[in-house]
């Protein structure tokens, strides 16, 4: 019997989760809405962003909640020459570690720049808001080089 | 409006999507390639002689592949089955419906299907049933080729004869 031709298919598989935020995150959510970065305190002092439900050494309960900055210092990134479909942005950006102003640990986020010898560790950024917020991490595009 | 005054986020939408390019591999083109044409082949291992459906090319249990194409029959016996009450997100069928494990006359391993043309509540292991087919110019690769499975008035067939009938639906 001849082999027949191999069969070749895009499949996909979906999984569409709704997941409840909590009060600290959703706080946090809230305030991305709002236009606003929130972040909590910790037992030591520290002010976490995103806001963190438990002490990371205590373990208690935290509902402290401070504002911080919506600009901040790169403390690390990493460039992306090769932009994913998932990824948040189709032309090449950084994902960098964003101390923001107020905030005393650093956030993940992308930083949109023209090229990688642009962006540094110690760089200042800003938040870029996205036209229309829902209450969701997105709601900021991405922070742009002040 | 003040913060407190704004409705406060509680869920977010958090999907996952997993995009795969399926390539089906020697075996299960030739099956996809007969039940295009409305046949069922499966394949039997040259060392147990158990048959297996879908085929994947090899026997687990005995490790050698597997070449031999065996036709296979469209009548089958429950093997297990579930009734389906909940919805599923993007699946088209309205609950209840039935998925059935049912092994096809002149195989030994089952596969699952959807059973229709039944009282649920009446379905039961061992029951006789037979495929339903899609009219013959809409088959394509593919198990939707066989629309469902529906009750045969056959006598049950016993428990521990499920899986061991020939392709004539006889006691192998
Ligand atoms: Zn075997």
């Amino acid at each position: 019997m001849s082999q027949p031709e191999i069969l070749n298919q895009a499949f996909e598989l979906g999984y569409t989760y709704t997941r409840s935020t909590g009060p600290v995150v959703g706080r946090f959510l809230t305030g991305l809405k709002n236009r606003k970065l929130v972040g909590i305190k910790a037992s030591d002092g520290r002010v976490i962003v995103p806001p963190m439900e438990y002490d990371p050494d205590t373990a208690e309960e935290l509902s402290e909640f401070v504002d911080v900055g919506e600009q901040g210092e790169i403390v690390t990134f990493a460039w992306v020459k090769e932009p994913r479909e998932a990824h948040p942005m189709n032309e090449p950006f950084a994902w960098a570690m964003i101390k923001l102003d107020g905030a005393d640990v650093p956030m993940i986020h992308c930083v949109a720049a023209k090229s990688e010898s642009d962006v540094t560790t110690g760089a200042r950024v800003r938040a870029v808001w996205a036209d229309e917020t829902i209450g969701f991490m997105t709601d900021i595009r991405c922070f742009e080089l002040v | 409006m003040s913060e407190e005054e704004q409705e406060m986020i509680t869920k977010v939408e958090a999907p996952v999507y997993l995009k795969y390019n399926f390539t089906a591999g020697s075996a299960p083109t030739r099956f996809l390639a007969q039940i295009k044409k409305g046949v069922l082949a499966g394949q039997r291992c040259p060392k147990c002689l158990a048959v297996y459906i879908p085929t994947r090319g090899s026997c687990g249990r005995c490790g050698v592949p597997t070449v031999e194409e065996v036709e296979l029959s469209d009548k089958a016996t429950v093997q297990s089955f579930t009734i389906v009450s909940i919805p599923i997100p993007n699946n088209p069928i309205e609950p209840p419906f039935i998925i059935a494990n049912v092994v096809p006359d002149g195989a030994n391993v089952s596969f699952i299907h959807l059973m229709s043309e039944c009282v649920n509540e009446e379905v039961h292991i061992g029951q006789r049933v037979q495929a339903v087919w899609k009219p013959e110019d809409e088959w394509g690769y593919s198990m939707d080729n066989i629309r469902y499975f529906k009750p045969l008035d056959e006598p049950d067939v016993p428990i521990e004869l499920i899986g061991k009938l020939t392709v004539t639906g006889e006691e192998g």
